[in-house]
Formats: structure tokens, C-alpha cells, sequence
């Protein structure tokens, strides 16, 4: 609604995810679930493995810059939806996705989506911190170098700024060349949100970040992230409720593959309209 | 009471008999210890064998019963197989490597200790190195230059100087033999090509026979050209060659008398005269020669220089073609095709291919290589050269190739077990960084898989070294005239016939003219063979090692 030139501008470009970033900022006023746009959005969204019939039809629109949250049980299909945004289901054999996930406006199953484009959008954390074998540095840059960010001083920049954001750069400043795998557990997680930094994502999609770290490591994550929040849309699965509680703007309540609950989050732990979502937040089971 | 009976469903007290188990893990241990036992066996009996080509024994004189005086080296001692009845005391012989064979026709002679009537040790006893018959052991009785007059024998320094003249002699030959053949090289170009016009199909015809007279006409004016000063050179070299055959040494061996031309001699030595120190320099010496000289004689004497060389070119260019060609194999299996009856075709195909008897490899890279590939790359670009093939025959290139079939599945499996062991997450988190799946191959897989490619190559390397059968058909030669690698251009020559230190071995202790005497020298080559494929392995695990501490800081 800012921006005037979002719709037709959108379905103007054929190659959404190749147009420049100008065009593809801020896209779509459709529909208006709070004081920002809508970052990422689903309607009916099935997925099946093979047989498996993982997403029963989800709706969800979630607004930008802000964090939302989404709990439930194990194997609920969270992770699987929160994945459903930068395509990385399609590594998976024998997966099919009905319905439409949009990001920024567009649906990124349109046959035209550069899928690397896509992905340096919507950046991603998973569950286990994943350094590559190389130094912070090369860690780091390694995003923009492969999506064609050429020039030293260019990369030093990305590298010390993503670091600042996450919190890490004072840590490792005097060994940007050692290699990642020196770091422990809690700063290799913060290295690998960085990384997904120097992208200069729009999103960034979060995979149970903490759940393998310690209290200390867990907090300055959840520090962190109330921070990018200024600038980013991020989206946690968790299976911390008190994280959802602590950090989160909104939150989703999965069950079998279904989304029984969505509100903001203060309502939802305090005043849940399901009976099922109160007994999970409550820790009937879980 | 309670002690000695036992109560039924308790697990305290002693069982009868073994503990179970027990017999088992003595089993494994000692097969465990057979196997390490065999290896040291291996290992030493090829070092102790080979060590005797090196070290200079001592020369013995041996004066029998009746008179006759031996003069060599004791190589051997054994007891004489009694004949029909047990003898009380064993009698034993020896061994004598007396050389001078123009003279006794073997290198060796068994000599009862029964009959020996003395021993001794002198220390004029010498052994001459020669360049034909083999050595020779004796006394040195006389010395005479070219001009008939006698060197001062007991003189050390007369004699040193009389060997060095001989010495300097044969380099000056060698070096005018040299400059020969660079004057004549234009001259025998011309008359290569006028060898093979004359055996070609045009000779017939009216062109043909006018270009014969052609070239015949160029060939006599270079021939005339060249023939003042090949003239010179010649005549140096014959007047070297015959002041050579002229001085000479004479040896006395017992009754015998042996002259030596100094044409003949490479190294006197005294072997009695060397301190132990002397002993492990000239041992070392000879090792080093031994590396690095090319063979004499039917490979019986000399170095082994050139199967050194052509087996560590074949290995290399093994290398260059069986990574890449496996590597890619291998990533296409695991990377990009899609699992199905197809894969799992080709993934037995790929095993079974490491069963193949290795000469089955050979019959096809005889028969696809050499013959199929060769023929038509000499219709494509030697046709000039035809009937005489270029790569028609067997070479280094097809062997190296055909090496590379032969250990192409182990460079795939290896890869393709590095390449599974990258964690997922790796490879996901690259994705998701918007590589693309190329990028992600190239710069996390690749990488991380490479230990298991090293792997794949060591396994290789290893094979490749010691594999002979295959050679034999696509160009291993036992006497190579040129290396593959020299200074004319295009100075890697792919086509050319090499030797091979596995079917050196195989030549020299099988086919060889004087299969005792070279013994040593087949297990001086084996241990050179041996010592080449551990060096090989270890660079490889070394740099392997590099590798995987890279990797070594990921948590699980």
C-alpha cells in the first residue's frame, strides 16, 4: 500500500526473482493482517512424501518485520511448511506440494522462480549449525560469492556488517581466517545466521536455531534476533514454548499437518481459542 | 558345603572347562599374528636378498686337495644331500661365485668342504666389473698400456692412473658417439623417409620411382657433406676404441689367466681392502647406480633406470586419467542420477569391473587401444609413416590407459563413499545460501569428499604399480632403446614401447641368460618396486591426512 507501482509492477515482470531488488522490496498489499504488509504467505497448501500427506491444506499469512513463531508437536509438518519457502522440499525425492506459496507477492513454484534468487532472499538457519570446512571469512562470503558479489572490499564489508548483526563480530574480529570449526556450538549457530545475513535477505527462516545449544547460547540468540527484527521478517519453528512466548509476535499451533491455531502471540498463550492449543501450551502433551 | 555346589540360576562361581570365548579370540589373535609374521617374512627376504647385490662380499681363495686354487665369492653354504644312508657328521658345501665365465661358462661352482685344503682372504684379490662376461676375480698379474708398455702394478697410484686413462677414454667415446649422431641426423631423417617411400605402395609407379631418385640424389649430397667430418669424428673414436681394446689387465686365477682390455672394465675393486665404512660407501654407491644407470648385458648387470622411470611415468599417467574419469563416474552415480534399476545396474557393473582378471584387461587394450584407436589415429596423421606403425602398437599411452580401466572402480567406489559421507547439511546449507547444485559440488562436496578420492587414487596407485600381465600385451618391452621422456620435441613420446621394473623382475629371473647370477638383481628390483609403491602410497596419505584435519573440527 506504500507502494504504489506493486501490483502491476509484479505481474509485469516475467522473471520475478530476476528483477531487481527495487521492484521486489516491499510487493503486496493483498491482505493486511497487521501495521506491515505480508512477507510470506500460503493458501491451501497440501504437500505429500510419497504417500505421506504431510500439509493438509494450510493458510497463513505472515506480516514482515516481525517474527512469528511456529510451535507444535514433532512430526506436525512445521519444518516442512516453514521449507516450503525457499524450496528446499525439493531436494527431498517424491515430494509433490499442491496450492500456492507466496513470498513478497509471488508464488515461487511459478516456472519462471530463479531458484537461487529465491533462496538469497529468503535466507535459512537449520536446526544444526552447519559451518562449511573454511575459514569465518570464507563462511561468510560464501553466500555472496556464489550469487556473484565480486570485490574484496565489497565482501570485507558484507562479512563485518552480517558479524555486527549477529552479534559475533567482536568475538571472532582478530581470527576471520581460522576456520569455523573452531567456534563453539552457540557461535557456530550465530555464524551460520550471519552467513545467512550477508545474502541481505528479506527473510530469514529459522529452524529450531537453539534447540541443540546451551541457556546462555539460546538467549544471546534470542537477543539477537529480537534485534534483526527492525529489518527482517523471520520465522522460527520451536519447540521451546517459552522462546515462542519470549521472542515471537505471532504464533502458528501445528497438529498433524494441520494449522489449528494462529494468532498474535500474547492471545494465544493467554487466552487460546482451541481447547488443543491450550492443552500443548499448558504441556498436556507435547 | 554351600561353596562347593552349584546354585542353580546363580551367575557367581567358576565354570568347568574354558571360559567360553577364550579359544575364539586366540584363533582371530593368531591368524591376526600369521599374517604380520608373513608380512615381515616377505619384507625381509626380499631385503636380505637384495642387500647381497649391493654389499661387496669378500673374495676368497680356496686351494683344494688337489692343487687347483679358486678364487671368488662364497655365496652360499648348505650340507650335501646324503646319498642313501644317514652319515653321521653332515658334510657341507659351498658355493663360489668365481665369474671369469668365458673361461668356466658359469658364474658358479660347488666345491665340497671336504676337499678344501686351505682358505684365505688376500688382500689383492680383486673383482673386475666388466661390460662383457660378467665379472671377473683374480689376481692382477701384469697391466699394459696401449703401446705395450707395463704399468708398475704394485705401484697403486700407476694403476689408478692406468684406470682413469681408460676411463677418460671411454667418456671421450661416448661423447663423439654423441656428437655422431646429432651430425647425422638430417642424413638418417633423409634416409628414413627414403625407407619408406621405397616400402610404400607409390614405389611402383612412375611419381614414386621419380621422387626415389630424388630423395636417393639429396641423400648423396648430404651424405657428401657430412662425410669429411663424420670421417674425423670416426677416426677419433676408432683410435679411442682400439687404444681401449689394446691396454689391458691381466688377471691370474689359479692356473688361468684372464687378459681384460680396459674397453671392458668398469670398476676394479678390492673388495678384500674395504674397511666397513668403505663397505657401506660403496654399497650405497652401487645403490645409487643401481637406480640410476641403464641396464647391461640382457639386463643381467647394470641399473635398472629405465622400468624405474617407465613405471613411475605409467603411474603417473595412470593418475591423470583414471581421477578424473572415475571422479566424474562417480559424482554423476551418487549426485545426479536418479535411483532406480539403472543405478543399481551400473553400480554392480562397476564392482564386477573390479573382478575382471587383469589380462583380460590387456587382450582389450591390445585389441580396442592399440589396434582400433592406434590404427586410426596412424591412418589420421602418420600415414606417411605406414606399414610402420606410430600408435598402432603398443606404447605407454595405451598401457597407462588401459591401467586406468583397470583401476577405474576403486577410484569410483571410494569416491562415491567420500561423496555419501559429506553431511547433508553441508550440501542443504550451500543450497540455501543460493548456490546452485554445481557451485555446491564444486565448492563444499568436492572438497569434502576428497579424502575419499585420495583414497580411491592410493588404492589405485598401488594396483596400477604392480599390475604386469596387462602390460605385457599393450607395451612393456624388455629392453626399451629410448625413454618416453627425453629433450627432442614433443618431448613426452606417448607412443613409445617403455620398460616396467614388474615385468623387469618377471625378465630377469625367468627369461635372462644367466638366471643365477641375476638373482640378486630380481630381488634388488622387487625391493624397488616394493619401497616405489609404499613411497607412492605414503604421499598420498600424507596429503590425505592434510586433508581430513581440515575437516577434523565438525562437532559429530
Amino acid at each position: 500500500m506504500e507502494n504504489p507501482r506493486n501490483e502491476d509492477s509484479m505481474n509485469s515482470h516475467q522473471n520475478v526473482f530476476r528483477s531487481p531488488r527495487g521492484s521486489f522490496a516491499s510487493s503486496t498489499h493483498e491482505v493486511d493482517v497487521a501495521d506491515h504488509g505480508t512477507a510470506l504467505k500460503s493458501r491451501g497448501l497440501h504437500l505429500y512424501y510419497g504417500d505421506t500427506h504431510a500439509l493438509k491444506g494450510i493458510d497463513l499469512e505472515m506480516p514482515e518485520r516481525e517474527i512469528t513463531a511456529l510451535i507444535g508437536p514433532s512430526g506436525c509438518g512445521k519444518s516442512t511448511f516453514l521449507r516450503c519457502f525457499n524450496r528446499m522440499n525439493d531436494m527431498i525425492e517424491g515430494v509433490r506440494v499442491e496450492g500456492e506459496v507466496v513470498v513478497e507477492g509471488m508464488d515461487v513454484h511459478r516456472p519462471d522462480v530463479d531458484l537461487e534468487r529465491l533462496r538469497k532472499r529468503v535466507g535459512m538457519v537449520f536446526q544444526k549449525s552447519n559451518p562449511f570446512p573454511m575459514s569465518i571469512h570464507e563462511n561468510i562470503s560464501f553466500g555472496p560469492r556464489m550469487t556473484g558479489v565480486r570485490g574484496r572490499g565489497r565482501l570485507e564489508e558484507l562479512v563485518e556488517r552480517s558479524l555486527r548483526q549477529a552479534d559475533l563480530w567482536e568475538e571472532v574480529r582478530e581470527r576471520l581466517d581460522d576456520s569455523a570449526l573452531d567456534l563453539s556450538g552457540g557461535q557456530q549457530q550465530r555464524l551460520c545466521i550471519a552467513r545467512a545475513l550477508a545474502n541481505e535477505p528479506d527473510i530469514l527462516l529459522l529452524d529450531e536455531p537453539a534447540s541443540a545449544l546451551d541457556p546462555i547460547s539460546t538467549a544471546k540468540i534470542e537477543e539477537t534476533l529480537l534485534q534483526l527484527k527492525e529489518s527482517y521478517t523471520i520465522i522460527i519453528v520451536t519447540h521451546n514454548l517459552q522462546q515462542a512466548a519470549r521472542i515471537a509476535d505471532r504464533t502458528a499451533f501445528f497438529m498433524l499437518g494441520e494449522l489449528v491455531e494462529y494468532n498474535d502471540t500474547m492471545t494465544m498463550f493467554t487466552n487460546p481459542r482451541q481447547a488443543i492449543t491450550e492443552e500443548y501450551i499448558t504441556g498436556r502433551f507435547g | 558345603m554351600r561353596g562347593s555346589e552349584t546354585v542353580s540360576g546363580s551367575f557367581v562361581g567358576r565354570r568347568k572347562g574354558l571360559p567360553s570365548g577364550t579359544p575364539g579370540i586366540w584363533t582371530t589373535a593368531l591368524a591376526t599374528l600369521a599374517i604380520l609374521l608373513m608380512l615381515g617374512a616377505l619384507l625381509w627376504i626380499v631385503a636380505v636378498n637384495a642387500f647381497g647385490w649391493f654389499w661387496p662380499a669378500r673374495i676368497s681363495e680356496i686351494v683344494l686337495d688337489d692343487g687347483t686354487v679358486r678364487i671368488g665369492e662364497i655365496v652360499a653354504r648348505e650340507p650335501i644331500p646324503a646319498a642313501g644312508k644317514e652319515v653321521a657328521a653332515t658334510v657341507y658345501r659351498v658355493k663360489l661365485k668365481t665369474g671369469n665365465r668365458e673361461l668356466t661358462r658359469s658364474d658358479f661352482m660347488w666345491i665340497d668342504e671336504a676337499a678344501i685344503a686351505a682358505r684365505s682372504q688376500s688382500e689383492d684379490l680383486v673383482r673386475i666389473v666388466r661390460s662383457e662376461y660378467g665379472d671377473a676375480f683374480g689376481r692382477i698379474v701384469g697391466a699394459y698400456r696401449d703401446d705395450g708398455a707395463q704399468v708398475d702394478i704394485n705401484s697403486p697410484r700407476a694403476l689408478e692412473d692406468f684406470l682413469e686413462t681408460g676411463e677418460e677414454w671411454r667418456r671421450e667415446n661416448r661423447r663423439l658417439e654423441n656428437e655422431r649422431d646429432q651430425m647425422r641426423r638430417p642424413l638418417t631423417r633423409l634416409e628414413e623417409r627414403l625407407d619408406l617411400l621405397e616400402r610404400s605402395a607409390r614405389a611402383g609407379t612412375p611419381e614414386g620411382a621419380q621422387e626415389i631418385s630424388a630423395l636417393e640424389d639429396t641423400v648423396a649430397v648430404e651424405a657428401k657433406r657430412l662425410g669429411p667430418r663424420l670421417e674425423a669424428l670416426l677416426e677419433d673414436h676408432e683410435g679411442n676404441a682400439q687404444r681401449l681394446m689394446r691396454s689391458r689387465i691381466v688377471l691370474a686365477a689359479g692356473a688361468d689367466r684372464i687378459d681384460v682390455p680396459l674397453a671392458n672394465v668398469i670398476e676394479v675393486v678390492w673388495s678384500n681392502r674395504l674397511g666397513f665404512l668403505s663397505r657401506v660407501a660403496h654399497a650405497v654407491r652401487e645403490g645409487v647406480l643401481f637406480l640410476f644407470t641403464e641396464p647391461r648385458e640382457a639386463n643381467t648387470e647394470g641399473g635398472i633406470f629405465p622400468a624405474l622411470f617407465g613405471t613411475v611415468l605409467l603411474v603417473l599417467l595412470m593418475s591423470v586419467a583414471v581421477v578424473p574419469l572415475g571422479v566424474v563416474t562417480a559424482v554423476y552415480m551418487t549426485e545426479y542420477a536418479r535411483p532406480g534399476l539403472a543405478l543399481r545396474l551400473a553400480n554392480q557393473a562397476v564392482n564386477n569391473l573390479a573382478g575382471v582378471p587383469s589380462i583380460v584387461f590387456g587382450m582389450f587394450g591390445l585389441a580396442f587401444f592399440v589396434y582400433q584407436v592406434g590404427g586410426a589415429v596412424d591412418q589420421a596423421f602418420f600415414a606417411d609413416k605406414l606399414p610402420t606403425p606410430t600408435f598402432g602398437t603398443g606404447g605407454v599411452l595405451w598401457a597407462s590407459l588401459t591401467l586406468a580401466l583397470l583401476t577405474v572402480p576403486v577410484v569410483v567406489v571410494a569416491t562415491r563413499e567420500g561423496l555419501l559421507a559429506v553431511p547433508r547439511n553441508w550440501r542443504d546449507g550451500s543450497l540455501a545460501l543460493g548456490a546452485t547444485r554445481w557451485q555446491t559440488l564444486r565448492r563444499i562436496i568436492l572438497p569434502a569428499a576428497m579424502p575419499g578420492i585420495l583414497t580411491g587414487l592410493i588404492l589405485a596407485v598401488s594396483r596400477a604399480a604392480g599390475e604386469v600381465a596387462p602390460l605385457m600385451l599393450t607395451g612393456a618391452v624388455k629392453l626399451a632403446p629410448s625413454l618416453p621422456v627425453d629433450g627432442t620435441a614433443p618431448f613426452l613420446h606417448l607412443q613409445r614401447k617403455f620398460m616396467h621394473l614388474g615385468f623387469h623382475i618377471y625378465d630377469v629371473s625367468m627369461q635372462s641368460p644367466n638366471v643365477e647370477a641375476a638373482k640378486p638383481m630380481a630381488f634388488a628390483t622387487t625391493l624397488v618396486l616394493l619401497l616405489l609403491v609404499i613411497l607412492l602410497n605414503l604421499t598420498a596419505i600424507v596429503v590425505r591426512r592434510r586433508l581430513r584435519r581440515a575437516y577434523q573440527g565438525q562437532a559429530v
